[in-house]
């Protein structure tokens, strides 16, 4: 049974893991490019994934829900958009990586504007992320991209919350 | 949760790489190199959501971009749908966010980098 579901589970990634190998075998190169791009993002994935895991656990356990509620929830005032901006701007690594803590977050009782403004802001507001882009496109380019990003993630957010639903309920991932 | 998710990431990742493989730096600068008005944003703009590119690739193609003359505009919408829309994480997304949520998210964050990305060309 469990060996099944595991088969279901990984079948796309098995046929990807065989093709990789049945490339390197072989030297087909399309393949083998492919597999130099999978292992860059795999370096990338095992270096940040981690803590971000952490960061969830130590959320799921240590922090109340009535704390983020109060913080970040429904009643809270512009200061929980600025909480959940102060974390997200904190953190590293791409998008995809924010989702599980978006997750925690929504869980834990922080608005639906909140959670999405949190996924707007990770997207764009990293510091590091703003001095690099700077770097390369300049700074009138870098600032005025990201101060006109700002107030569209607001909308973004009370837009989630107008279609969503105040009350809208995430299905439970397995923790 | 990580034992959960983790096919779907590596799902994820493996959807980048052959994505990266068929669309290269070159191809990708080319691409957007070659069109220029509204159909050039739109080019970048459906780029932007659907490829993954590392911030440390993707503003130095910007500086490519913009050096050759390419508008502002076009680059701006490239660079916010590359970081705010993810086509290829939607699976990841959907699990976590749930579906009606994933989409709608990146239904507004498209539209919201084509605004930002009209603002900053008239700005720039």
């Amino acid at each position: 049974m469990k060996a099944k579901s595991f088969l279901k589970d990984y079948f796309w990634v098995i046929i990807f893991a065989l093709f990789l190998l049945g490339s390197l075998f072989i030297g087909f190169q399309p393949g083998q490019l492919i597999y130099a791009n999978f292992s860059q993002f795999l370096l990338e994935l095992i270096s940040f994934l981690p803590l971000m895991f952490l960061l969830v656990g130590l959320f799921d356990v240590w922090i109340p829900k009535e704390r983020i509620e109060r913080y970040v929830g429904q009643d809270s005032s512009w200061l929980g958009s600025f909480w959940v901006i102060l974390l997200a701007t904190l953190q590293a690594g791409p998008l995809y990586g924010a989702f599980p803590v978006a997750y925690i977050l929504r869980k834990k009782g922080a608005s639906v504007r909140n959670v999405f403004i949190y996924l707007g802001a990770f997207s764009c507001l990293k510091i590091p992320l703003l001095s690099f882009e700077i770097g390369f496109l300049g700074l009138k380019f870098s600032l005025l991209r990201t101060l006109i990003t700002l107030p569209v993630f607001f909308v973004i957010g009370i837009l989630m919350e107008k279609y969503l639903g105040k009350d809208y309920q995430l299905k439970s991932v397995e923790l | 949760m990580f034992l959960t998710i983790l096919p779907t990431l590596l799902l994820v990742i493996a959807l980048v790489s052959i994505f990266l493989y068929l669309f290269p730096k070159e191809v990708l600068a080319s691409t957007l190199g070659a069109k220029s008005g509204f159909l050039g944003v739109l080019i970048a703009a459906l780029l932007g959501s659907i490829a993954l590119i590392p911030p440390f690739i993707a503003f130095p193609l910007g500086r490519i971009l913009l050096d050759q003359g390419i508008p502002a505009t076009t680059v701006a919408v490239f660079i916010t749908t590359l970081i705010m829309v993810g086509f290829l994480t939607l699976p990841l997304e959907i699990k976590f966010l749930g579906k009606k949520a994933a989409l709608l998210r990146n239904f507004f964050s498209f539209a919201g980098a084509l605004i930002i990305g009209l603002l900053v060309g008239i700005l720039y």
